[in-house]
């Protein structure tokens, strides 16, 4: 670009650049000091160690909350994504009377302030006599992904052609059949990210999960909270290489997945 | 039924799912603590069904209250200009660059998939008496005795930055994107200088995705409890820590009400206003 040379634009560049380092330095420590052999989770690096990988993977309480995060994160994909989708297609394919007023509900759950949403849902479950329970944490990963599937399967959405499903229609296609052998495969894509989407949230979440969760039982996110009370241990740092190459590596293999599937079915 | 009917009835059986689940978990709970929040919580641990104004006048006369919400804006208004100094020229520079514009951005995604309470925990190794910072300048012999660096407002606004900044370098990005770059070049062939066609022509532009990015940061800042616990001290409580107390903590659960509605009303105010001059499009565009 015509930009390119002048010092206002080195001085843009040199300053991305800081950014960059601000964002993935502090990281980048995480992952190099989990590999430190010193027993404290701290620096002076004393040399190269998988022991607290080892320790991690002994440790009950980790895998328990590694069980109860990746089965909340697997139902609350389901649900959430099966919501999402139905309304997503309601919204895309359908002229509905008040349309603005219903896209705004369906994502009001990420414009309250999540700790509201959460105070708000404890209260009223348990006014109905749910209390703190696997339930209503599921419930509550829910509604907050809701609306993140929403955006992303309504986005994709916009750009599957009618024309297919027409043409299979006209061909004497039921609508039954047209759903399932042309929409749906070429859904597939946003379908996929959407249930990625609300699997990393869910994956990730602490805000409400706290508020949710009944005594006893930890998520990952929450664990690692609890652990930090103590001080920084390895274990925390090793616990959170493993989450960093879980949630970078999920999205990066469900792209491909997704690319792979739109060159397959050719849009 | 004739097929019309069954056509525009489909919709709505799509619809009913997800608006159930919005309507049930979320806008009937919010009712819900209105109501509740002119309940009594007893000494016993009981609830008074009625309507009482305690838990409201505590709330909103309560100098400790006050002073709490005060300064949870300013640390969220001091968050929010701190992610647009530094993600205005970050984001500038991913929209004007040439080549590698989709690994930049693929980059600047990264951040949102990795925990936000490994993002929050990893400033401790950073900038802990024994981390990263310290152990340098001890090397160097520049100090002698670790410092505490960490534990205190600064470090709060540092690790919700490192928190929010993605989100404001998206929403500018998008917005910058969005500008016809030809329109600079007329500003450049009609005398103006480089800079000058960028303050009066892109920027102003721009400022959509800008209060976009700067609405997202502040609700999302203002919102937080685990950050002033991690990295706070005990003087740096926000106002959500004040709502986790009382609902979790003391369980005062009429209180908590009051106080978590307060909260929604403050920052209610602000999306309000974002929407009556900009509309939740652009804020769309960003989270899309």
């Amino acid at each position: 670009m015509r930009e390119s040379g002048s010092l206002g634009w080195a001085l843009v560049r040199a300053w991305t650049l800081l950014v960059y380092m601000f964002m993935f330095l502090p990281v980048a420590v995480v992952v190099l000091l989990s590999f430190n052999a010193s027993q404290f989770g701290s620096f002076p690096m004393t040399g190269f160690s998988f022991r607290w990988f080892v320790e991690l993977s002994q440790n009950d309480a980790i895998l328990r909350a590694f069980r109860t995060s990746i089965v909340l994160g697997l139902l609350t994909a389901a649900i959430s994504t099966t919501l999402g989708v139905l309304a997503s297609l309601a919204l895309v394919r359908y002229r509905v009377p008040g349309s603005n007023l219903i896209s705004t509900l369906l994502i009001a759950p990420i414009l309250v302030p999540e700790v509201v949403l959460a105070v708000a849902l404890l209260l009223f479950l348990n006014f109905l006599q749910i209390n703190k329970s696997f339930t209503l944490l599921l419930l509550g990963h829910v509604i907050f992904t809701l609306p993140f599937v929403i955006l992303v399967v309504q986005a994709r959405l916009v750009s599957i052609k009618r024309d297919v499903e027409e043409a299979a229609m006209s061909l004497g296609a039921s609508p039954r059949q047209t759903f399932f052998q042309i929409t749906l495969p070429l859904m597939m894509p946003a379908v996929l990210a959407g249930a990625l989407f609300a699997f990393t949230i869910s994956f990730d979440d602490i805000t409400g999960t706290l508020f949710w969760k009944p005594g006893g039982v930890e998520t990952v996110p929450t664990q690692i909270f609890a652990m930090l009370r103590n001080s920084i241990s390895p274990e925390i740092n090793a616990l959170g290489t493993v989450m960093i190459l879980m949630t970078v590596g999920l999205p990066l293999l469900g792209l491909a997945i997704a690319r792979k599937l739109s060159t397959k079915s050719g849009t | 039924m004739s097929v019309e009917a069954r056509e525009a009835r489909q919709p709505w059986i799509l619809l009913s799912p997800a608006l159930t689940a919005v309507l049930m978990l979320l806008i009937v709970p919010l009712i819900f603590i209105v109501v509740y929040s002119f309940w009594l919580r007893s000494a016993t641990g009981t609830d008074t069904v009625g309507f009482y104004l305690d838990n409201w006048q505590k709330a909103l006369t309560d100098r400790f209250y006050r002073d709490i919400l005060l300064n949870t804006l300013k640390i969220a208004a001091i968050t929010t200009i701190v992610c647009g100094l530094m993600g205005y020229p970050a984001a500038y520079f991913i929209a004007r660059s040439k080549g590698n514009k989709l690994v930049l951005l693929l980059l600047l995604m990264l951040p949102f998939w990795i925990s936000y309470i490994i993002r929050t925990m990893s400033w401790i190794n950073i900038l802990g008496t024994s981390g990263a910072l310290n152990t340098l300048l001890m090397s160097l012999g520049i100090i002698g005795e670790p410092i505490q660096m960490l534990y205190n407002e600064t470090t709060v606004i540092l690790g919700l930055v490192h928190f929010l900044l993605p989100f404001m370098v998206l929403n500018v990005y998008v917005s910058l994107e969005g500008i016809d770059t030809n329109l600079e070049s007329a500003a450049n062939s009609l005398g103006a200088t480089r800079w000058q066609a960028f303050t009066q022509v892109t920027l102003p532009l721009s400022l959509p995705g800008l209060a976009a990015g700067g609405l997202l940061c502040f609700v999302l800042g203002a919102g937080t409890y685990i950050t002033p616990i991690v990295l706070g001290g005990p003087r740096d409580a926000m106002f959500a820590n004040l709502v986790y107390e009382a609902i979790i903590t003391q369980l005062n659960w009429p209180l908590g009400s009051a106080l978590s509605l307060m909260l929604l009303a403050v920052l209610g105010v602000l999306v309000l206003i974002y929407n009556r001059y900009l509309g939740m499009a652009q804020l769309m565009k960003g989270l899309g």
